[in-house]
C-alpha cells in the first residue's frame, strides 16, 4: 500500500530535552520536534475533519460520519507518549486517531467517500479502517466491543511478552456498557498491559454526562483495583504527562489503568446531528476559551520554542496536504463491482 | 421398611455409570450424610450418599461393575430391627427390586429412568470415498468428548498460538470435561478459565485472534453464547470485509448446542440457523466422532471464525476414528451415511443417528432411504443435496431448529432451485415444535424430533 506512506515526520519519540521554560506545570514536556510534530497533528485532525463535514454536506460522503473536532489534544497526547509498535483501538469517531498514527490521510478521507483508494478499499466507511502497518485496530461501531477487543489485543501483548500495550479508546457513554466491566475485570485480574481512556467529552449522543452517568467515570476501575485519574482533555501537555506515567505504571506490570479525559466536541455526535440538546454559547466559550490547538500554539510561542515562521510552514504544509487529500477522495474510482464477493473469508 | 439404594443419576444426560467403591460394607451402620459408594461416568467421579439411617444390609452391585444403569438398586438399608427377608417384596414396584442372584446383570430401569442412549445410537460404518485413505493406518474407539479433545491438543501440541478458552476448561476439567487433562499438557498460559462473562471473553478472544493468536473459546453451552453474539457476528465475522481483508479472524467458538436432556427452555436450543446466516462464519455440526475429530482439526486450522456446533448427548457415544494424525475432514462437505435410491432424509448432528434409526426401520418396510450428514452448515454442501434429491426425488430435513427459517427451510429452497423437475413429492421438514422446549419429559419428547416423526414424514412423501 504505497499511497499510504506517511508524509508526516516520525513520531517516535525521543527524549525530551527539558528547555527552561516560563512557569511550566509540566512534567514530560515534548523537545521541539516533538511539539511541532504535536502541533501538525493537531492541526491536520482540524483541518481534515473540517474538510470532511464539508464533503459531507456536498453529498460525497454518505451515512455516519463522527468528528473529532475539538477532541484533538487527546490523541495527540496519548501519542506522543506511545512507542510506535503499540496498538491502538477505538470506536466509531476514530478519524483522530488515524490520523495521529501517520496514517495517509488520502487513504482515511477515501474511506469515507467509499472509494477504492480507501484503507478499507470503500467497504469499511467512517467507523471501520484498520492498519496492521501503523497497528491500528479500528475503527467499531458497536458502542462497548471494541473495550473487549482491546482488552485482547493487550492479552496478545502479555501472551507474546512483546513489551507492547494497548490504548484503549471509548467515549463517556460507552463506559456504562456491561462488556466494559466484564473487560476491566479480566485485564485486572490477569494484569493486562491496556490503558483505558474514556474520552468524556460530555455527551453521549445528545444525553450529557449528568444525564448519563452516576458517579465519576474515572473511578469505575476501582472495585477492579484499577487506579484512574482525570486529565484535562483540552490541554495536549496535560494529556502527555498523564500517558507518559500511566504508560510506565503499565509497562512495569501493573496491569490496566485508566484515564477519564475530559474534553468537549464543537460538532454534533455526528453530522445528522443539530446538538440542540445544548446551547450555542457553551461552545462559542469553549472555543474562546479551551481550545486545544490556539492554546498550545500561544505556549509554545511563549516560551519561544517555535517561531511563527515555523507555524506558517507547518501550516501551509497541511494546507497542502489537506488538498491533496481532497483531490485523491473525490478522484480514486469506485471499488470495482466484483469487490462486492471479496474478503468475505480468507482462503483456507 | 427395606431401603433400596438405587444408582443415582449425575447430570441431565447420565443413562449409566461405574460402580467405582464401596466406602461401607455389609453390616455397617450408615446414617443421613454417610457416603456410601463412589461411581464414575466418563465425565466425573462422584459420592453416593446415604439419605436413610440404618444398617447396609445387602450390596447389590459388586464394586467395579460398569455399565450400571441409573435406578437400577445397588443396596438395600435395612432399619434396626428389619430382617433381610423382608426386601424380596419392599417398594410395590417388581422391577425397581434387585434379587441379590441378579446383580452380574443390570436390571431394566424402573418407569422413571431415561431411556438408555449408548446402546441405540447407530454406527457410523459407511466411509466415503474422499475418506478412505485416513482409514488405511486403523481405527480406534473413541466418544466424540475423546475425540474433540484429542483434536485440540493435536492442534494445540502444533501450533503455540493456540489457545483454549472459556469457563471451567482448565481447573475443573471442563464443565463436560471435553478438556479434562489439558491443563496438566498446556499449562495456564493456554488453557485458561474465565469469569462468567462471555461477551467480555469472546470479544477478549476476536481481540487476540485480530492480532495473531488462535483462540479456542468454549461455551459452557451455546445458549450462553447469546451474551456474546454481537461479539461473534458484528467483531469476528465482519471486519474482514471492513478492513478490506487486512483483518483476519482465526478463531473457533465451541459448545454443546441443541437439547440435553430435560434441562428446559433456556438451555435447550439449536442455533444452527442463526450462525448459518452469517456471511464471514463458517458453521459445523458434527455427529460422530470421526466428525468431531476431523471437523474440530479442520476449525482449528481454518483462518477464518468458525461455529462449532457440538450436542451434550453425543459426548458420551462411541465411534471408530481414523489413527492417521493428518486425518482432517474437509469444510463445507456433507457425507452419504447410508447409500439409499427412494428418499433422502438430510440431517446433522443427533438428528443423524435417529435419521438412520428410521432409514433401518423404512428398509423393513420397504422403503430404501438414503440418509445425508450436512457436517457442514455453513457452506452447506449444495452438490451433495441436490444429487441426492435428484437420485431419490424425495427428501426429508430433520433438525433441532424450530421449523422458521431453519436448516430445512434452506434445503426446501435448494430443492427449488436446484432440484424443481426432479421432485416427485412436495418436501416435509421434521423439526422441534415451534414453541420453547418443554421441561416435562412427556411434553420434551413430544416437541423434539422422534424417529417415529421421521418415518412418518417419510412414508407421507413416499405417498405410503
Amino acid at each position: 500500500m504505497s499511497i499510504f506512506k506517511s508524509k508526516t515526520p516520525e513520531a517516535a519519540p525521543a527524549p525530551a530535552q527539558e528547555p527552561a521554560l516560563r512557569n511550566s506545570k509540566y512534567k514530560h514536556l515534548p523537545d521541539k520536534d516533538q511539539a511541532m510534530k504535536m502541533y501538525h497533528d493537531m492541526l491536520l485532525i482540524r483541518r481534515f475533519e473540517e474538510k470532511a463535514g464539508q464533503l459531507y454536506g456536498m453529498g460525497l460522503i454518505g451515512g455516519f460520519c463522527h468528528l473529532y473536532i475539538g477532541q484533538e489534544a487527546v490523541v495527540t497526547g496519548f501519542t506522543s507518549a506511545q512507542d510506535k509498535d503499540d496498538t491502538v483501538i477505538t470506536t466509531y469517531r476514530d478519524h483522530g486517531q488515524m490520523l495521529a498514527v501517520d496514517m495517509d490521510p488520502r487513504g482515511v478521507m477515501a474511506e469515507l467517500t467509499g472509494r477504492s483508494g480507501g484503507y478499507s478499499r470503500g467497504k469499511g466507511g467512517s467507523m471501520h479502517m484498520f492498519s496492521r502497518e501503523k497497528n491500528f485496530y479500528g475503527g467499531h461501531g458497536i458502542v462497548g466491543a471494541s473495550v473487549a477487543l482491546g482488552t485482547g489485543l493487550a492479552f496478545t501483548h502479555k501472551y507474546n511478552n512483546d513489551g507492547k500495550i494497548n490504548l484503549c479508546y471509548f467515549g463517556d457513554g460507552a463506559s456504562h456498557q456491561g462488556q466494559v466491566y466484564e473487560s476491566f475485570n479480566m485485564a485486572a485480574l490477569w494484569k493486562l498491559p491496556v490503558l483505558y481512556i474514556i474520552e468524556n467529552n460530555g455527551y453521549a449522543m445528545g444525553t450529557s454526562v449528568a444525564r448519563h452517568a452516576a458517579g465519576d467515570l474515572y473511578k469505575r476501575g476501582e472495585g477492579y483495583g484499577i487506579p484512574g485519574k482525570v486529565v484535562d482533555g483540552m490541554d495536549v501537555l496535560a494529556v502527555r504527562d498523564a500517558a507518559v506515567e500511566a504508560m510506565e505504571y503499565i509497562r512495569a506490570g501493573n496491569g490496566p489503568m485508566l484515564l477519564e479525559v475530559k474534553t468537549y466536541r464543537y460538532r454534533g455526535h455526528s453530522m445528522s446531528d443539530p446538538a440542540k440538546y445544548r446551547q450555542k454559547e457553551e461552545v462559542e466559550k469553549m472555543r474562546e476559551e479551551r481550545d486545544p490547538i490556539t492554546n498550545f500554539k500561544a505556549f509554545l510561542i511563549e516560551n519561544d520554542m517555535v517561531s511563527g515562521e515555523e507555524f506558517d510552514v507547518i501550516e501551509k504544509q497541511i494546507k497542502q496536504t489537506i488538498k491533496e487529500t481532497e483531490e485523491f477522495a473525490t478522484t480514486s474510482p469506485e471499488p470495482d463491482p466484483s469487490e462486492l464477493w471479496t474478503d468475505v473469508l480468507l482462503e483456507a | 421398611m427395606p431401603i433400596n439404594v438405587l444408582m443415582p443419576a449425575l447430570s441431565p444426560t447420565m443413562t449409566e455409570g461405574t460402580l467405582a467403591t464401596w466406602k461401607k460394607k455389609e453390616g455397617d451402620t450408615v446414617k443421613a450424610g454417610d457416603v456410601l459408594a463412589e461411581i464414575e461416568t466418563d465425565k466425573a467421579t462422584m459420592e453416593v450418599e446415604a439419605v436413610d439411617e440404618g444398617i447396609l444390609s445387602k450390596i447389590l452391585i459388586a464394586e467395579g461393575t460398569e455399565n450400571v444403569a441409573v435406578n437400577t438398586p445397588i443396596a438395600i438399608i435395612l432399619e434396626e430391627g428389619e430382617s433381610a427377608d423382608q426386601a424380596a417384596f419392599p417398594t410395590g414396584n417388581e422391577k425397581s427390586v434387585a434379587p441379590p442372584d441378579q446383580k452380574e446383570e443390570p436390571l431394566a430401569c424402573s418407569l422413571k429412568a431415561p431411556e438408555p442412549k449408548h446402546s441405540e445410537e447407530p454406527k457410523a460404518t459407511r466411509v466415503s470415498v474422499d475418506e478412505e485413505k485416513f482409514y488405511a493406518k486403523g481405527t480406534k474407539t473413541m466418544t466424540v468428548r475423546e475425540a474433540l479433545r484429542e483434536a485440540m491438543s493435536e492442534e494445540m501440541r502444533r501450533d503455540e498460538k493456540i489457545y483454549l478458552m472459556g469457563e471451567e476448561v482448565a481447573e475443573y476439567n471442563g464443565a463436560y470435561k471435553i478438556s479434562q487433562g489439558m491443563l496438566d499438557e498446556f499449562g495456564p498460559k493456554r488453557v485458561i478459565d474465565t469469569p462468567i462473562t462471555e461477551q467480555g471473553f469472546a470479544g477478549l478472544a476476536v481481540g487476540s485472534a485480530f492480532n495473531g493468536l488462535r483462540p479456542i473459546i468454549e461455551f459452557m453451552t451455546m445458549n450462553f453464547a447469546m451474551q456474546a453474539i454481537d461479539q461473534i457476528i458484528n467483531s469476528a465475522a465482519k471486519t474482514l470485509y471492513m478492513s478490506g481483508g487486512q483483518l483476519g479472524c482465526p478463531i473457533v467458538f465451541r459448545g454443546p448446542n441443541g437439547a440435553a436432556a430435560r434441562v428446559g427452555a433456556q438451555h435447550s436450543q439449536d442455533f444452527s440457523s442463526w450462525y448459518a446466516n452469517i456471511p464471514g462464519l463458517k458453521v459445523l455440526s458434527p455427529w460422530s466422532a470421526a466428525d468431531a475429530k476431523g471437523l474440530m482439526k479442520a476449525a482449528i486450522r481454518d483462518p477464518n471464525p468458525v461455529v462449532f456446533l457440538e450436542n451434550e448427548v453425543m459426548y458420551g457415544q462411541s465411534f471408530e476414528v481414523p489413527v492417521d494424525e493428518d486425518f482432517v475432514l474437509p469444510i463445507g462437505k456433507a457425507k452419504i451415511e447410508r447409500e439409499g435410491k427412494d428418499v433422502t432424509i438430510i440431517s446433522y448432528s443427533i438428528m443423524v443417528g435417529k435419521a438412520l434409526k428410521a432409514a433401518e426401520a423404512l428398509a423393513g418396510q420397504g422403503i430404501d432411504a438414503e440418509v445425508v450428514n450436512l457436517r457442514s452448515i455453513r457452506p452447506l454442501d449444495v452438490e451433495t443435496i441436490a444429487a441426492s434429491i435428484r437420485k431419490t426425488s424425495r427428501v426429508v430435513s430433520v433438525e433441532e431448529c424450530w421449523p422458521v427459517c431453519g436448516i430445512g427451510s434452506e434445503i426446501a429452497a435448494i430443492a427449488m432451485e436446484e432440484c424443481f423437475d426432479y421432485l416427485d413429492a412436495p418436501f416435509k421438514r421434521v423439526t422441534q415444535k415451534n414453541v420453547p422446549l418443554p421441561y416435562a419429559a412427556n411434553l420434551e419428547k413430544l416437541a423434539l424430533p422422534q424417529v417415529e416423526d421421521i418415518i412418518a414424514a417419510v412414508k407421507e412423501v413416499c405417498n405410503r
